[in-house]
């Protein structure tokens, strides 16, 4: 080769490297570019998601001094929890701060300041300990929902009295509370311990929670050993033939189809058909593991496909039997490729609302689930109804039932990351 | 596939010449020499060689040598392999004696390592392979319908080409063999046979102090010996090595040969290899695949100093495969 041709190639590498180099760092920034789209949109969604939920986890009571009167608990003489006016003695402690208010509808509006939960509060206190009766005791009891968003500022004072749900007097009032320090704000518990309420004071997640996990327990506890098992037969052990493919082929567009059908079908089969209560976490657990099923099937499969051959050999070649080469050899080593795809589909079983309106579990129910079979209704469905309420203060308990949502995510994923962990070996 | 039929023609028609002395200049030879090497074949190598000459030059099925021998443990009848349609190994017969070493050697996709998973039945698992012929093993067909592979696999171990230990330490996977088939009666006797097993891979003085450490951390040599020691520890008949030093350094391949002459006299052991020099090292005996034949089998000093065919010669000589 003469040195001429020598130089021009190496001149014609070195332009074309310009063109290389030029490239590649299009594509870094091009790479960058997107991340930093990725991340600002998630620090948006989190600051707003915090901005707006934060707030729910804090709570207005209202400090007042309640008499348990024997005039309104004991009539005749002796303690009546059931027919006594409990609310009237909250009524009447509220009452006591502000003696100028005397017109019947002053004090109607005055009242609205105070939960009906107050009256609970007190029904459970004298409950909890009948030596009340006739005592006074100093009480926190829940503000109602107004008052506490005019606290947080969700409600603008400066409106138009007929453009805010708070009157011009009743503002007076809980200023008047302010000043006198009666106004606490503390740790909002009812939120974790109540069930879902009319009154956005008293609604809590619990209820939703508790169906989302019974729910999702069935789900793993089915959809995780069938799609397992079904991998593990599919791969290992079924003949490669056309009902084979036909079989693939119909796993990976189950896959893919509307989780609303899933939802249809769970209607059809485990309600219509075999009669399971409806609203149940059982019948919501049975159709979210059709959902997840064959997202587990698929990783599951791509996981032991993964494991070497030159393992199942070794094992094949020193007398290992087939149920012996995937039991020892196969499964430990896809063991953390199943787990992977079982944490995807459980995240996707958990966000799922959809299928769950088609067996009644969108409905609203008070009462917290105490098994598989209570109504209940789970966490997306509960935000999409806490979204769909029109009380001012039911838009930061959304927001606090998403960021609880994603808690349990988070949970739930360290807990199948660590399971994952220990499964994994190294070498 | 059509570029090397016609190197093989190639091939058969230079051992041709070579062997009849037959050459352009001498015009009382028949020309065919000048004629393409594909119509050279069809033309049935001429009429310029006798019978006997043409049985030692081209493939013709028949095997050169003694594929018997003195006192054979393992017999493989008449065996013929077919992948769907792909007719890999033609009716070959080989006898495989106790204590003995035979290589299986041939250019790449000869078959010889076809033929070594037929003698464990590690083809099994391959759908479209179909096997005709008989092999038995002490007697016995190991095809018969009634023999579990999985009892045949316990007494025809396997070494494989690249080193396969289990992700697991290394007493279990030394363990693992012994403890599938309950050879060890308790754990005592399970360490015991761990320790031997290494012991005669001469592995036991690197990892005897580290015998809970994963399998996977030892050198590719040292994994080699592991994979021997792990087939050792299920105490075999026959043990069968696919390539075993093919992906090993010299030094760890020498150690291996070692191995081999050690622990020949408990086993017969079937070695493929693609090293000639291995073949003469380790071997007894040698048996010259190519092309799905069995071409020459023959003691190994004979193989490499005077082989009868010429396809074996031109192998062993390096001037094919």
């Amino acid at each position: 080769m003469s040195g001429e041709s020598t130089v021009t190639t190496r001149s014609k590498v070195e332009r074309s490297l310009g063109k290389r180099r030029r490239k590649e760092s299009i594509f870094r920034i091009l790479g960058i570019a997107s991340t930093l789209v990725g991340v600002l949109f998630l620090l948006v969604f989190f600051w707003t998601l915090i901005g707006q939920g934060s707030s729910a986890f804090l709570q207005t009571f209202i400090e007042i001094e309640v008499e348990f009167s024997e005039d309104i608990l004991a009539p005749a003489g002796e303690l009546d929890l059931a027919y006594a006016d409990f609310d009237a003695i909250a009524r009447n402690a509220l009452r006591e701060k502000f003696p100028d208010v005397t017109s019947r509808s002053e004090r109607r509006e005055l009242n609205q300041l105070i939960s009906v939960g107050a009256g609970y509060q007190i029904k459970d206190a004298i409950a909890g300990d009948p030596d009340l009766l006739g005592t006074t005791l100093l009480m926190q009891v829940p503000a109602a929902a107004n008052v506490d968003m005019v606290l947080k500022e969700n409600i603008d004072r400066n409106l138009g009295e007929d453009r805010r749900p708070i009157s011009d007097s009743q503002l007076e009032w809980i200023d008047a509370l302010i000043a006198d320090g009666s106004l606490v704000s503390k740790f909002n518990v009812a939120l974790f311990t109540n069930g879902d309420s009319r009154e956005p004071e008293l609604a809590g997640i619990r209820g939703a929670l508790m169906g989302s996990f019974y729910m999702l327990l069935i789900t793993v506890a089915l959809a995780f050993p069938i799609g397992a098992a079904a991998a593990i037969y599919l791969e290992e052990f079924a003949p490669k033939n056309r009902w084979s493919d036909l079989i693939e082929v119909n796993i990976n567009n189950l896959a893919a189809v509307p989780s609303i059908v899933f939802g249809l079908l769970g209607l059809a089969v485990f309600i219509n058909w075999m009669s399971i209560p409806r609203s149940a976490p059982l019948v919501g657990g049975l159709v979210l593991s059709l959902l997840t099923l064959p997202v587990i099937i698929i990783a599951a499969r791509a996981a032991i496909k993964a494991v070497p051959p030159s393992i199942r050999e070794a094992a094949l070649g020193l007398g290992a039997s087939k149920m012996q080469v995937v039991f020892h050899h196969v499964m430990p080593l896809a063991m953390p490729g199943m787990l992977t795809g079982t944490i995807i589909g459980m995240s996707r079983a958990l966000g799922e609302s959809a299928p769950l309106l088609m067996i009644g579990m969108v409905a609203f129910i008070v009462d917290v689930p105490a098994g598989f079979s209570d109504p209940a209704t789970a966490l997306p469905v509960q935000i999409y109804l806490w979204a769909d309420s029109p009380e001012r203060a039911f838009a930061e308990r959304t927001s606090a039932a998403i960021i609880v949502l994603l808690g349990f995510l988070l949970v739930m994923n360290l807990a199948a990351v660590i399971m994952r962990k220990k499964v994994e070996r190294k070498w | 596939m059509d570029r090397l039929q016609q190197s093989d023609n190639y091939r058969r028609m230079t051992a041709m010449k070579e062997l009849t002395g037959m050459d352009e200049d001498k015009p009382e030879e028949p020309r065919v020499v000048d004629s393409s090497p594909a119509k050279m074949v069809s033309s049935k190598l001429a009429e310029s060689t006798t019978e006997s000459e043409l049985s030692l030059t081209e493939l013709s099925g028949r095997t050169v040598g003694d594929v018997r021998c003195a006192d054979p443990f393992m017999i493989a009848e008449n065996v013929n392999v077919y992948y769907g349609d792909n007719h890999a190994i033609q009716n070959v017969t080989l006898e495989f004696g106790k204590s003995q070493v035979i290589a299986l050697i041939g250019p790449s996709g000869c078959g010889k390592s076809t033929f070594l998973r037929c003698l464990n039945r590690m083809n099994d698992s391959i759908e479209s392979a179909r096997i005709t012929g008989t092999i038995t093993l002490d007697g016995q067909d190991i095809y018969d319908k009634d023999l579990d592979p999985v009892a045949l696999r316990a007494r025809v171990g396997m070494v494989f080409q690249k080193p396969n230990p289990f992700p697991k330490s290394i007493y279990d996977n030394v363990a693992y063999g012994p403890r599938i088939h309950g050879l060890a009666a308790d754990r005592a006797d399970l360490d015991g046979i761990v320790h031997t097993s290494l012991e005669r891979a001469g592995l036991l003085k690197e990892v005897k102090d580290r015998l809970d450490e994963p399998g996977t951390s030892l050198s590719g040599g040292q994994q080699q010996r592991l994979c021997i020691a792990r087939t050792i520890a299920v105490d075999p008949e026959v043990i069968l090595m696919d390539e075993p030093c093919s992906a090993l350094d010299p030094i760890a391949t020498a150690r291996i040969e070692d191995l081999i002459d050690e622990i020949s006299e408990n086993y017969a052991i079937v070695i493929v290899t693609h090293s000639m020099q291995q073949a003469a090292r380790v071997s007894r005996r040698v048996a010259y695949f190519h092309l799905g034949l069995l071409v020459e089998v023959d003691d190994t000093d004979r193989i490499f100093t005077n082989p009868q065919h010429k396809l074996t010669e031109d192998y062993v000589t390096g001037r094919i495969g």
